[in-house]
């Protein structure tokens, strides 16, 4: 901001000695903080402890192998579930999503930083923010009614195109596509505003006077950014595209809209099929049996372990750069 | 900073008041779909003089299945406003769902679209204290074979056709088997895409179990509420499955009567083995469940469908949706509240207002049964 329109804040009581008295209001927020911090840990080993707990009773009436049976019918007689299509389906889509959504977001970023003007670089930041406003499930609903229709181009093309690719091949030309591929794409959308937001102050925090080096030293403005930017915000943009992919492998109600869910694993990713954890619990979940439930809870273990490895990864990128990180100090 | 920090803030805030009011509004309009209000006033004002208070008073809670949700609706708001004084509320949450709130004790009745297993029944004898819960058939749902073909707009066809098209057997509209079923009719080149639902639900559960009575050479899978064959288009929901197929040429699906009515989709016939092909109509779905057994016993009366039928004129394609409730020990602050609402809604009167929102009302035979069971709750 240029100029700071903050009040000047009164001048400080007198009498107050930096750090050597401690008041009993320090020590009652000193305490605070260290309760909040606590209660964190707890609430988080207790939700580890109830999912293992109920998965471990799932997992051991399950007829088959949990890792590696594709179908899912718990409530059957006997019980066979497994997560292998679904563990794919949500990689896959989140995987693409990411590889649609971060440049995208980080070119956005640094239009709002570098290239627009400030009247314009405002209001963007706020209609960025407004998508991350939308309710999952109008998501969804959108994709199911508008994006699937409006993809049937595309999905041909790259069936014509690049068919070869084992990937882009339609077996089964002319089915709507409501596939893994489609579903990318609206992660994709859905994670954007994330990513772009967190990049963006990441960008901001670029001390000018590396910018200022560089170009006194007659760098462009594309070089400038290759060369003093992006290298500082490295693990900043690593950081925010970890939370998007959080975003995309725990989506859940769009992702059930749009897919036509079904349990085959299949590298054509636009064949209507697959699934993902998080849909799979929502399309089960209402008519499902104890054990059903349980089953579910099992899945979702699989998912809370899976956010945690990516949380975790993102933590060690950042902590390994961190004498360059203006964020996250 | 501070102060686009707060713009921002404001914006963001805007922005969801909106998008979140007008997902209210999306969410009230895409659950409630009989358009307009098809029981005129006239018929409510009706209702007020069939209706029976008899000590109805306070909240009654009831959960359960979204396939009798437009009927208890309209249903409650008749009650309600026959009686002052009395709040029925029922929620949609699902059978498997609404059966586990009426096991913790939660809810007064729950409404399911299958009957209760036998160790639910054992289960029950918890909340029922000197009793446990019977199934009290109380509305039909008709579901529809709705396809979208141009060009075609009388299609018939039979169960081993339907078992071979939603098992990926037939792919194309100008399969043979298709046309022997529909002479004259000018069949496209053009591939099927047949869906179902993604969750697990009553409609898939009842359509499969007639796929394997009347076709059971041809759809070999055990059945259930989760949909098991491969391939396919899956939608969520029975609007998801009514949108899918309104937006793809070549698409067939199942689906409940008021949605396919209330999208104008295309309906196909059923050849059954009787004289003629059978059209939906309530009345044709009403037929089937006259031939349905009654199968359970103490007092129980959850029914067995005869989807095999051949009756002249009967759809054997429905699912019957139960109201669950105590025979015994009811809780005695609802129990007047819970009888005198069962009475109103197996009354003639309420049944024949089912039609107008694309139910089948219970065959009288039934209905009559239903009234002496509900008579005996305590």
């Amino acid at each position: 901001m240029g100029i700071s329109t903050e009040k000047t804040s009164p001048a400080p009581p007198a009498g107050n000695a930096a750090g050597s008295v401690t008041r009993f209001g320090d020590r009652v927020f000193s305490g605070m903080t260290r309760g909040s911090g606590i209660l964190l840990l707890t609430i988080m080993a207790a939700i580890a402890v109830f999912l293992t707990v109920r998965a471990v009773s799932a997992i051991s009436q399950d007829h088959a192998n949990f890792l590696t049976t594709f179908e899912w019918n718990a409530n059957a007689n006997p019980p066979v579930f497994g997560i292998a299509v679904l563990l794919y389906g949500t990689l896959v889509s989140s995987v693409i999503a990411m590889l649609i959504a971060v440049p995208v977001a980080v070119g956005i970023a640094l239009f709002m930083t570098h290239y627009a003007p400030r009247k314009l670089g405002t209001p963007l930041a706020y209609i960025v923010d407004l998508l991350a406003a939308v309710p999952s499930i109008v998501y969804g609903l959108w994709g199911a009614l508008f994006l699937v229709p409006h993809m049937e181009g595309l999905t041909s093309w790259l069936d014509h195109y690049l068919g070869w690719t084992v990937i882009f091949d339609q077996t089964n030309v002319g089915t709507a596509p409501r596939n893994l591929f489609t579903v990318s794409i609206l992660l994709a959308i859905m994670i954007l505003p994330i990513i772009t937001n967190v990049s963006r102050e990441v960008i901001r925090q670029v001390p000018q006077a590396h910018e200022e080096a560089a170009l006194a030293l007659g760098a462009t403005r594309w070089e400038v950014i290759r060369v003093a930017v992006l290298p500082f915000a490295r693990s900043g943009i690593i950081s925010a595209s970890m939370l998007g992919l959080g975003r995309a492998l725990g989506e859940t109600m769009a992702v059930a809209t749009v897919l036509s869910s079904s349990d085959v694993l299949s590298a054509h990713l636009l064949d209507p099929g697959g699934g993902t954890f998080a849909a799979n619990i929502a399309s089960h979940f209402g008519e499902a049996t104890k054990l059903g439930r349980d089953a579910l809870i099992a899945s979702g273990l699989v998912l809370f372990v899976i956010t945690l490895l990516v949380n975790g990864a993102a933590r060690v990128i950042i902590a390994r750069r961190k004498e360059y990180s203006g964020a996250n100090a | 900073m501070k102060l686009q920090r707060k713009n921002r803030l404001r914006a963001l805030s805007l922005g969801a008041v909106a998008v979140s009011g007008a997902l209210a509004l999306t969410a009230c309009g895409s659950d409630n779909n009989n358009d307009g209000a098809s029981s005129t006033s006239s018929a409510s004002a009706k209702a007020a003089g069939s209706v029976k208070c008899d000590n109805a008073k306070g909240n009654l809670l009831a959960s359960g299945s979204t396939a009798q949700q437009n009927a208890m609706g309209q249903w409650s708001k008749d009650f309600m406003g026959a009686c002052s004084g009395v709040q029925i509320n029922y929620k949609g949450v699902g059978s498997g769902a609404g059966i586990q709130e009426f096991l913790q004790g939660n809810t007064a009745f729950a409404g399911s679209d299958s009957a209760l297993k036998p160790e639910e029944i054992t289960q029950s004898k918890k909340v029922c204290s000197g009793g446990q819960a019977i199934d009290l058939p109380m509305v039909g749902g008709p579901i529809a074979i709705i396809y979208n073909l141009d060009g075609v707009d009388n299609l018939t066809l039979d169960a081993p056709t339907l078992a071979k098209i939603f098992d990926s057997k037939i792919k194309k509209w100008n399969d043979p088997a298709i046309a022997k079923l529909n002479p004259g009719v000018k069949l496209p080149d053009l591939a099927i895409q047949a869906y179902h639902r993604t969750e697990d639900s009553g409609t898939t559960d009842n359509f499969t179990k007639y796929l394997k009575a009347a076709a059971p050479s041809d759809w070999k899978y055990s059945g259930g509420k989760s949909w098991q064959a491969k391939g396919g288009q899956s939608a969520q929901g029975s609007s998801g499955v009514a949108a899918g197929v309104k937006q793809t040429n070549g698409a067939i699906g199942y689906d409940e009567l008021s949605y396919a009515t209330s999208n104008k989709l295309q309906m196909a016939q059923l050849n059954t083995g009787a004289a003629q092909p059978v059209a939906l109509t309530t009345d044709s779905a009403s037929k089937a469940i006259a031939a349905a057994k009654i199968v359970g016993t103490n007092g129980d009366l959850s029914l067995q469908l005869d989807y095999a039928t051949k009756a002249d004129g009967a759809w054997p394609i429905v699912l019957v949706t139960y109201e669950i409730v105590c025979d015994k020990g009811n809780k005695a602050d609802t129990l007047p509240t819970t009888k005198a609402f069962l009475n109103y809604i197996s009354s003639e009167d309420a049944q024949s207002k089912l039609a107008d929102q694309s139910y089948a009302p219970l065959p009288t035979e039934i209905a009559t049964k239903v009234r002496s069971a509900i008579s005996n709750i305590s």
